[in-house]
């Protein structure tokens, strides 16, 4: 499984600390708010909502370089449009994934 | 140029506002979460260019681009690549940029809004500078080359090869500095190895155009720009 970096961040802020700093703090707080969403969305069958959760993770899959990740929760987002969750587990377990890396952050 | 940035999503407009503070001649005025209230605000104040998001939830990017009359120029900023050729059916875009943004491309986009301006002043002077001509070193000499009968330039290690209507030559040279000299109302980059001309395109398939009887491959992250200079019906 491909692992989060924070080459793009380091890359677009060249050398700026202060918004690294800003930005990893950002995404330390929206994330699990994004995940708690998503998941209360998807427990109450509201897929429709699930998938606009998905759609902002989906962004913080590519700040953090999850290529493959992104590709796949673009496919589950597509999916959930359509009321469908096949990608579940593994979407679910990307979010497990970043979950453990942000808080090492 | 006065801007505002309108994005549900935080990170996106903190990345974008860090982008916009790295170019002088850019003043974000406001970052809005809403584009409900950003039509409020749009309508009070001077706004010159907008970067925009499609996809928010209840009103959406184009829901705004529908309620405000006389738009500004708009970069488009979203993580969704379907909804390029929607975007340019509208003739105040200038740009769409997909997620996640880099520095680079942005100061493309950047660029083109303020060139937006320039075409619709000086276009005479454009059509002048397409006679321009291109002088290439080869086996020491200066060869004449007439720019727009070039149809395709593509790099070959520490060389390129530039492909005209009549011959085609090899120059010690990169894709870079050649770009630097064809004009961009004519030239585009479509994949780090091929500049083609836009008007010789024969026809689009998937993510390869036909230039001649070239086919050459367009890399995800160009695209969009190529389908923004096609006149779609």
């Amino acid at each position: 499984m491909e692992r989060p970096s924070l080459v793009y961040i380091q890359t677009l802020s060249r050398g700026d600390k202060s918004f690294e700093e800003k930005i990893i703090k950002l995404i330390k707080t929206e994330f699990p708010k994004e995940v708690k969403k998503y998941f209360d969305a998807l427990k109450r069958k509201k897929y429709l909502k699930a998938a606009e959760h998905v759609h902002k993770i989906r962004h913080k899959l590519s700040i953090l370089g999850l290529k493959k990740s992104y590709e796949l929760a673009e496919e589950y987002e597509h999916d959930l449009r359509k009321n469908k969750a096949k990608l579940e587990d593994e979407f679910n377990t990307i979010l497990f994934s970043i979950t453990n890396y942000i808080n090492t952050l | 140029m006065n801007c505002i940035i309108i994005d549900d999503e935080a990170a996106a407009r903190m990345i974008i506002h860090h982008l916009c503070s790295n170019v002088e001649e850019l003043n974000v005025l406001k970052e809005f979460s809403n584009a409900i209230q950003a039509v409020k605000y749009f309508n009070l104040n001077e706004v010159d260019l907008i970067f925009l998001d499609i996809h928010m939830p209840a009103f959406t990017g184009f829901d705004f681009l529908q309620t405000i009359s006389d738009p500004p120029k708009i970069i488009v900023t979203t993580s969704d690549k379907n909804f390029a050729i929607d975007a340019f059916e509208y003739d105040c875009i200038v740009d769409y940029l997909v997620k996640p943004i880099h520095e680079e491309r942005f100061l493309k986009a950047i660029s083109k809004a303020k060139n937006k301006t320039k075409i619709s002043s000086v276009s005479n002077d454009d059509l002048e500078s397409l006679d321009n001509d291109l002088y290439v070193n080869i086996d020491r000499r200066l060869i004449k080359i007439d720019i727009p009968s070039i149809y395709l330039v593509e790099a070959n290690g520490d060389y390129i090869k530039i492909k005209t209507e009549e011959k085609n030559y090899t120059v010690h040279s990169t894709l870079k500095k050649i770009e630097d000299k064809l004009p961009d109302s004519l030239f585009l980059k479509v994949h780090r190895s091929f500049i083609i001309n836009t008007k010789k395109i024969i026809d689009i398939e998937g993510n390869s155009v036909l230039i001649k009887k070239d086919v050459i491959p367009v890399s995800r992250s160009n695209r969009a720009e190529l389908m923004n200079r096609l006149n779609l019906l």
